[in-house]
């Protein structure tokens, strides 16, 4: 049994293709992948990321526990701030990347991929219980909150007709409370397409009644309704990492390209050590963006050349709909990783060039 | 869904139309619409000899890639060759624009070999 948003029946009336999203049935896409995709670069597109997972942790004793668990420095956050993070396994390898949002020194709320919930939550817990940490509470509230992402450059102008909470004062990774259409909403000005927007968090049962004061407000300014397949087109062009491709158990923060959130000068962290060992003796492969310069779709798991050596692995790869060429993520052996370097990706039986680029893509 | 009475239908959801011994093959308006967005499409060279249910190609949308598999046996005599272009030819003109190849029949299909519009209308409905 699939397990569904507060917002099934209405993808269901929208004629949403839905598919098994990591054990959600979820919408893959409304219109298209490509309008939708281009309706968020240009206009703004929302997002039911209901499915997303929070996990509460609170007590005097939060923080001293979080800097344990994370990668980034938690210590940096003041109230009404959110940082991107990640938790990683002993050995190093990625638990999962995730948002975090400060309410109080003693209140923060991690925001967690939805196919790893249950696992996030046991690790948390694990930590927990093999620590010392007199006062932490560690709840998990994945059902008391429906998300939406309200992303594209006419975001702030369609939320700003349905809440009085000044937008403008919401820096970029930073959050209030207040209203939207009337119920009390988490506004926070992060997002995973690289546009301008929000992530709203409330309770699910205002879930149908925010999204259709968010879809009549956004009519006019070109506002869609955006499915699985854009959010992944939109976050690859932008180089965000999607655990399960980029980062996993088996991939470290070093190789998957988050290397910036992973403070190895913080005291301690679970996994600190092989990050540590890793980065002296020399991180083995690198999390690269390639763009086709003949004509293909690179995809998920097709190997990477130069000459006739294999030097990596693609880790995802789609039709860019910015840049109408073939685009990816891929893992490749340190040392020929630079930009600029001429490799080709094996398409079928066929070799098909492609190059070394900056990313982001767009 | 647009199904033509006019057209043969395989199992794998590409319509033939034959004429005067020449099969145009493209897919059908349920096989683009279950695609989504086409963004390439690689096509047999012409002189390639098919026999029936071989794959002679790929169409791939933004989230997947879909083999393409010779409804008739024959030799490929025509490729659309618009299509490496405007692959989105194939969602928005299935049966005209976005045909796929012509293919110069060795032996006309077996009975049964290909489906009516009406058994393919069945055949969808069950999918």
């Amino acid at each position: 049994m699939l397990k569904t948003t507060p917002l099934n029946k209405i993808h269901r009336q929208l004629g949403a293709r839905m598919v098994d999203f990591g054990g959600w049935d979820m919408p893959v896409q409304y219109s298209g992948v490509i309008a939708e995709h281009l309706a968020v670069r240009t206009a703004a597109g929302l997002f039911d990321v209901s499915h997303m997972g929070e996990i509460e942790v609170r007590g005097a004793d939060a923080l001293a526990y979080i800097q344990q668990l994370t990668t980034n420095d938690a210590s940096k956050l003041s109230d009404g701030q959110v940082q991107y993070s990640a938790m990683c396994y002993k050995n190093g390898g990625v638990v999962d990347d995730l948002t975090l949002y400060r309410f109080a020194a003693d209140h923060y709320l991690f925001c967690v991929n939805a196919s790893n919930i249950e696992k996030d939550f046991a690790w948390m817990q694990e930590v927990l219980n093999n620590g010392e940490y007199t006062d932490v509470s560690l709840t998990n509230r994945s059902d008391s909150f429906a998300q939406l992402a309200l992303q594209g450059p006419r975001a702030d102008a369609i939320l700003a007709k349905l809440t009085d909470t000044d937008l403008e004062a919401i820096e970029y990774y930073r959050f209030a409370e207040g209203e939207v259409a009337g119920a009390a909403t988490i506004i926070s000005r992060t997002g995973y397409t690289g546009e301008a927007g929000f992530e709203l968090y409330f309770a699910p049962e205002q879930a149908e009644t925010i999204w259709q004061a968010l879809m009549e407000a956004g009519a006019p300014e070109g506002l869609l309704p955006i499915g699985l397949g854009a959010r992944d087109t939109l976050r690859l062009e932008k180089k965000y990492a999607l655990y399960g491709h980029e980062l996993s158990s088996q991939i470290t923060p070093l190789e998957g390209g988050i290397a910036w959130i992973t403070k190895l000068d913080k005291p301690s962290f679970i996994g600190k050590e092989p990050l540590c060992q890793m980065k002296n003796a020399g991180v083995p492969r690198r999390l690269v963006g390639l763009r086709m310069t003949e004509p293909g779709v690179p995809r998920e798991h097709y190997p990477v050349f130069i000459g006739d050596q294999e030097v990596g692995i693609v880790t995802s790869g789609t039709m860019s709909p910015s840049l109408r060429v073939g685009i990816a993520l891929a893992l490749i052996s340190t040392g020929h990783h630079s930009i600029g370097t001429e490799v080709s990706i094996g398409i079928r039986n066929r070799q098909v060039a492609a190059e070394i680029v900056k990313t982001p893509f767009v | 869904m647009d199904i033509r009475n006019e057209l043969k239908y395989s199992k794998d959801h590409e319509w033939v139309r034959i004429e005067d011994g020449i099969a145009t093959v493209g897919i059908s308006d349920f096989a683009q619409q279950a695609l989504g967005d086409v963004v390439f499409v690689e096509l047999p060279e012409i002189g390639t000899t098919l026999s029936t249910g071989q794959t002679f190609g790929v169409v791939e949308s933004v989230k997947a890639v879909s083999d393409i598999y010779a409804p008739v046996a024959g030799e490929v005599v025509s490729i659309n060759e618009e299509l490496p272009d405007t692959p989105d030819q194939i969602n928005s003109s299935p049966y005209e624009d976005g045909w796929l190849v012509k293919i110069k029949l060795a032996d006309s299909p077996a009975d049964g070999e290909l489906m009516d519009a009406e058994a393919y209308r069945a055949c969808i409905a069950e999918q």
